[in-house]
């Protein structure tokens, strides 16, 4: 090709405007303005009222009214937030399960990307295949086939019975292991597709180059594979981290009671106590708190993309 | 300014010599611009019926944007486009009589051979049965009769270029554009390619607009060439004239081999000049007469195969003659490459055919010879 | 590969799959239990799948679920489709950066948060809540996901095919029905199937953003999944995750098979003399 480089703002006719518009207008309604209102209702005070909180807006009543009901906003709820432990726990120990459990994660999921990546061309497709399925599948239904396994008359403590490892049926069910195994199980494909995309990418020759110059195979893996696939190891750990802060059906079913998780605590507050301004603010911390984590994450990806082309 | 055209004429066909002949495409002081790049700079060119034009350049020079204009994808920054009398600003690539050969080639991978052949005439919403008829004339005159049910991903490479060919060439289009149009293609089969191109367009009577920065694809299919560098045209001019006399150092350069030596002039006059060589001392003797003053600093260039190569005393017509060292030998089995050094610091090349088979070679490596070339072998370029 | 597989690749493939897949696979098998103890097993049995179509509210939910996956996945898939044009092609335009956010951020945000923002929406809109507020919901997540699936297929399209349609004669709104959809069709219809099986498995988003008379499988399961563990909740698992898995190979051996004829044609047209 020769030529200039390709017109970067192309002309656009009403049919492009369009084109922009419509899902934009989509996504600025349903996903960007709800942040809005539920930053404000934060701000507001649970009335037991429907709905349950105060004030309300009314677009009807006008400006003046508008301006009043600012007035009534309060940050009280952010105040009970930092009085009340309970939320502070929630939120130390989301980071903290989440953490742990990436790391968990990476480290179950890293041999089987490198095994497919280092698997013959042709399987590679198939096991491609049976790692996206799961994903494919509920994953209610999947965190839901852990309990009849963890539970304390489950299949895995029958199975050590029999084998004589234990004399006494392991507690797992309900308790943090559980939630490890479970978000370890359930969010496994996100970290081995990034990950086995980039180590697929890897060109052999360069540990060949590597082993050829006197590198033994196990050094060439910490000084040459385990380097170049750092960008998927980033992505994947990403990709478990961020949606595992705000695990709400994993700590709920598999965790016990003192399985301290925001998003469950969320839900509890929302729909047993039916404090929606607090759940509000804890929406609200939690999306701060996730914030940075998503904007490292959408850089990283951009700076990949930049680098591909 | 009817002159005597150098070299072969394919046909009594030179409109652009016809000072009253209208031109059938007109580019006037077009410039675009995408964003700080400034793709083509106030351009002015003019294409007539039936020819076979080519712009010709190296990558971002400016060549497909032009193109592209004429078939409405960009539109200039400044500037007007012309065709056939009717100004094209405003009209959408979708109303213009212009159709376009993709460099990919640009099939439709959904659609069969036919289906992509008819495409174009079924948009004009032409009778069905008029559309069957175009379609085998196109399948005809593209050799792909066997082919027609086929889909894109079933043919080679070469099938496809002659789908392309004939999808663009289906609506009888006012001017064919051709991007790039053998470059996916293998060195013989581009060769044949071009011949077919060439009868395609005796036989149809369309007017071809190609875009190339293959020099040797341009000189066999062209009537004319646009040299073009850096958004601007260089030279507009015959193959023949472009590389007999180009007007400048680019052209001369770009434009096959060519032996460009740094001179002054020593004396211009209406007889023609004397050049003197600025790194080393000898004189040249040019029938070219310069606009230049003495002691100005001009560029004298000469292709190798007009240079000759002998050891002993050069022949009687030979004005320019000069000393020098076989440096290297290139055997290239058609031709052979000398390099030689003519005093210090200066390495002229002249090619010589192989005439007869190589059983000895008279002229070898470090062996002193002579030079010598006709008055009217070279060019000066004061551009 | 050089060596071939190695013992240690081998193994970490049989234990990570394994892990993967027996859970599975253990609760497909005790779907089949004659047991009520899930854990014992207490020989083969259909009986718990025979009592699942007696449960009138197990079905009805059912039914509600498919048609939300169906409405909010053909939704979503236009609206998705859409925006990975926006994303593919659109250049730079003011807001492009907030919309590649937007798109791209549900995708990680946990579903507490998309689904009580979206609650609070609806009830600030003063919006009665049911099948139609799920519905809504569900597009909007699952908009993203068909956008993200459908940009990667634009990524690799060959332009000069829209260029030579209009340099054709044909409108560029004819050229995308014409061209441009046939050609990202597969990447389309992957995008509706993630969207109907997002929708189909969604817990969360729908408990909050559901009202009176929609409850959805999920939602019914969750329910129930409180109480315990039961072999008709296992038969109901089994029966989605056979259908999620039928329909997901069914889709990905087709793929293969045109993808194998497509290679053989190119072999083929490239043997033959031209």
């Amino acid at each position: 090709m020769s030529g200039g480089p390709a017109s970067s703002t192309p002309k656009r006719s009403l049919g492009g405007w369009a084109l922009i518009a419509v899902p934009y207008l989509w996504l600025f309604v349903f996903f960007l303005a709800p942040f809005f209102i539920v930053f404000k209702i934060s701000l507001s005070q649970v009335a037991i009222a429907i709905p349950p909180y105060f004030p309300t807006f009314d677009l009807a009543e006008g400006w003046a009214a508008l301006v009043e009901n600012l007035r009534e906003l309060s940050a009280e709820n952010y105040l009970w937030l930092t009085q009340d432990d309970l939320y502070w726990k929630s939120y130390m120990s989301s980071v903290i399960i989440a953490g742990v459990s990436t790391m968990l994660t990476l480290l179950v999921g890293y041999p089987i990307a490198y095994g497919m990546a280092r698997s013959p061309k042709a399987w590679r497709p198939t096991l491609l295949m049976l790692v996206i399925l799961p994903f494919w599948t509920s994953f209610l239904i999947r965190v839901y086939a852990w309990i009849g396994i963890l539970k304390n008359e489950g299949l895995l403590n029958q199975l050590l019975l029999t084998l004589g490892v234990i004399s006494e049926p392991l507690t797992i069910l309900n308790t943090n292991i559980a939630v490890y195994i479970g978000i370890v199980y359930s969010y496994l494909p996100f970290l081995v597709l990034p990950l086995y995309a980039s180590l697929e990418k890897l060109d052999e020759s360069l540990l060949e180059a590597a082993e050829d110059l006197g590198c033994p195979p196990w050094q060439a893996f910490w000084k040459i594979t385990l380097p170049l696939s750092l960008p998927g190891i980033i992505a994947g750990c990403f990709l478990v981290f961020i949606p595992a802060v705000g695990e709400f059906v994993i700590p709920d079913l598999l965790g016990g009671s003192d399985t301290l998780m925001i998003g469950k605590t969320l839900w509890v507050e929302f729909f047993a106590n039916r404090d929606w301004p607090v759940s509000s603010a804890v929406a609200v911390i939690l999306l701060l708190l996730l914030v940075i984590p998503i904007v490292l994450f959408q850089n990283q990806q951009q700076k990949m993309a930049e680098k591909d082309r | 300014m009817a002159k005597k055209p150098i070299g072969p004429v394919r046909r009594e066909f030179s409109p652009w010599d016809d000072p009253a002949a209208a031109p059938f495409i007109e580019f006037r002081s077009v410039t675009k611009r995408f964003g700080d790049f400034t793709a083509v700079k106030d351009l002015s060119l003019k294409i007539h019926e039936r020819e076979f034009f080519a712009l010709l350049g190296g990558s971002g020079c400016g060549k497909t944007t032009l193109m592209r204009m004429l078939a409405g994808f960009e539109t200039p920054t400044s500037g007007q486009v012309f065709l056939d009398g009717q100004d094209l600003a405003g009209v959408p690539p979708y109303r213009r009589p212009v159709n376009m050969m993709f460099q990919s080639y640009a099939l439709f991978p959904h659609m069969n051979v036919e289906a992509n052949i008819a495409f174009g005439l079924k948009q004009d919403k032409l009778p069905k049965p008029d559309i069957e008829a175009r379609v085998k004339e196109m399948l005809r005159l593209t050799k792909l009769e066997p082919f027609a049910k086929r889909k894109p991903h079933q043919l080679s490479g070469g099938q496809r270029q002659r789908v392309a060919l004939a999808r663009s060439l289906a609506k009888r289009p006012k001017v064919l554009l051709l991007d790039e149009p053998l470059g996916a293609l293998d060195r013989k089969l581009r060769e044949e390619t071009q011949f077919e191109l060439m009868n395609l367009q005796e036989e149809l009577k369309v007017t071809f607009l190609i875009v190339t920065h293959d020099q040797e694809e341009a000189m066999t299919v062209a009537d004319r060439i646009a040299v073009m560098d850096a958004g601007e045209i260089v030279q507009v001019a015959t193959p023949a004239e472009i590389y007999e006399t180009p007007n400048s150092k680019f052209v001369a350069d770009f434009i096959g081999d060519v032996n460009l030596i740094e001179a002054k002039v020593v004396e211009a006059s209406s007889a023609g000049t004397r050049l003197k060589a600025v790194a080393d001392d000898f004189q040249i003797d040019v029938a070219q007469t310069v606009t230049a003053a003495a002691g100005d600093t001009v560029w004298y260039a000469i292709r190798p195969e007009k240079i000759r190569i002998s050891r002993g005393k050069p022949p009687e017509a030979a004005v320019n003659a000069v000393g020098a060292l076989v440096w290297d030998i290139a055997y290239l089995g058609d031709v052979s490459i000398f390099h030689s050094r003519v005093g210090e610091s200066s390495t002229l090349r002249s090619t010589v055919a192989n005439i007869t088979r190589l059983v000895e070679r008279p002229i070898t490596w470090d062996d002193h010879v002579v030079l010598s070339w006709e008055r009217d072998a070279g060019v000066v370029l004061t551009g | 590969m050089r060596h071939g597989p190695t013992w240690f690749n081998v193994t970490s493939l049989v234990i990570g799959f394994s892990f993967l897949y027996l859970p599975i696979v253990l609760l497909v098998i005790f779907s089949f239990n004659e047991s009520r103890l899930v854990t014992v097993w207490g020989g083969f049995s259909t009986k718990w799948y025979a009592e699942l179509f007696r449960n009138q509210q197990l079905l009805d939910a059912f039914w509600v679920t498919i048609k939300v996956a169906f409405m909010s996945a053909s939704v979503a898939t236009v609206l998705g489709t859409m925006a990975a044009l926006v994303l593919a092609r659109s250049g730079r335009f003011t807001g492009r950066s907030l919309f590649s956010g937007m798109i791209f951020a549900p995708l990680v945000m946990p579903e507490v948060i998309l689904g009580l923002s979206l609650l609070l929406l609806f009830v600030a809109l003063d919006q009665a809540r049911g099948f139609w507020t799920v519905m809504l919901a569900h597009t909007t997540f699952a908009m993203c996901y068909v956008a993200v699936v459908v940009q990667s297929r634009l990524v690799g399209f060959d332009r000069s095919m829209e260029e030579a349609a209009e340099d054709l004669g044909c409108p560029p709104a004819k050229t995308f029905f014409l061209i441009t959809l046939p050609i990202i069709l597969p990447g389309v219809i992957a995008g509706w199937m993630l969207a109907f099986t997002l929708s189909l498995d969604d817990l969360v988003i729908a408990s909050f953003t559901t009202g009176p008379g929609a409850t959805t499988l999920p939602m019914k399961i969750y329910s129930q999944v409180r109480l315990g563990v039961t072999p008709e909740i296992n038969a109901v698992c089994t029966i989605l995750v056979g259908i999620v898995t039928i329909g997901v190979i069914a889709a990905s051996l087709v793929t293969k098979r045109q993808q194998l004829q497509k290679e053989r044609d190119e072999r083929a047209a490239y043997a033959e003399p031209s």
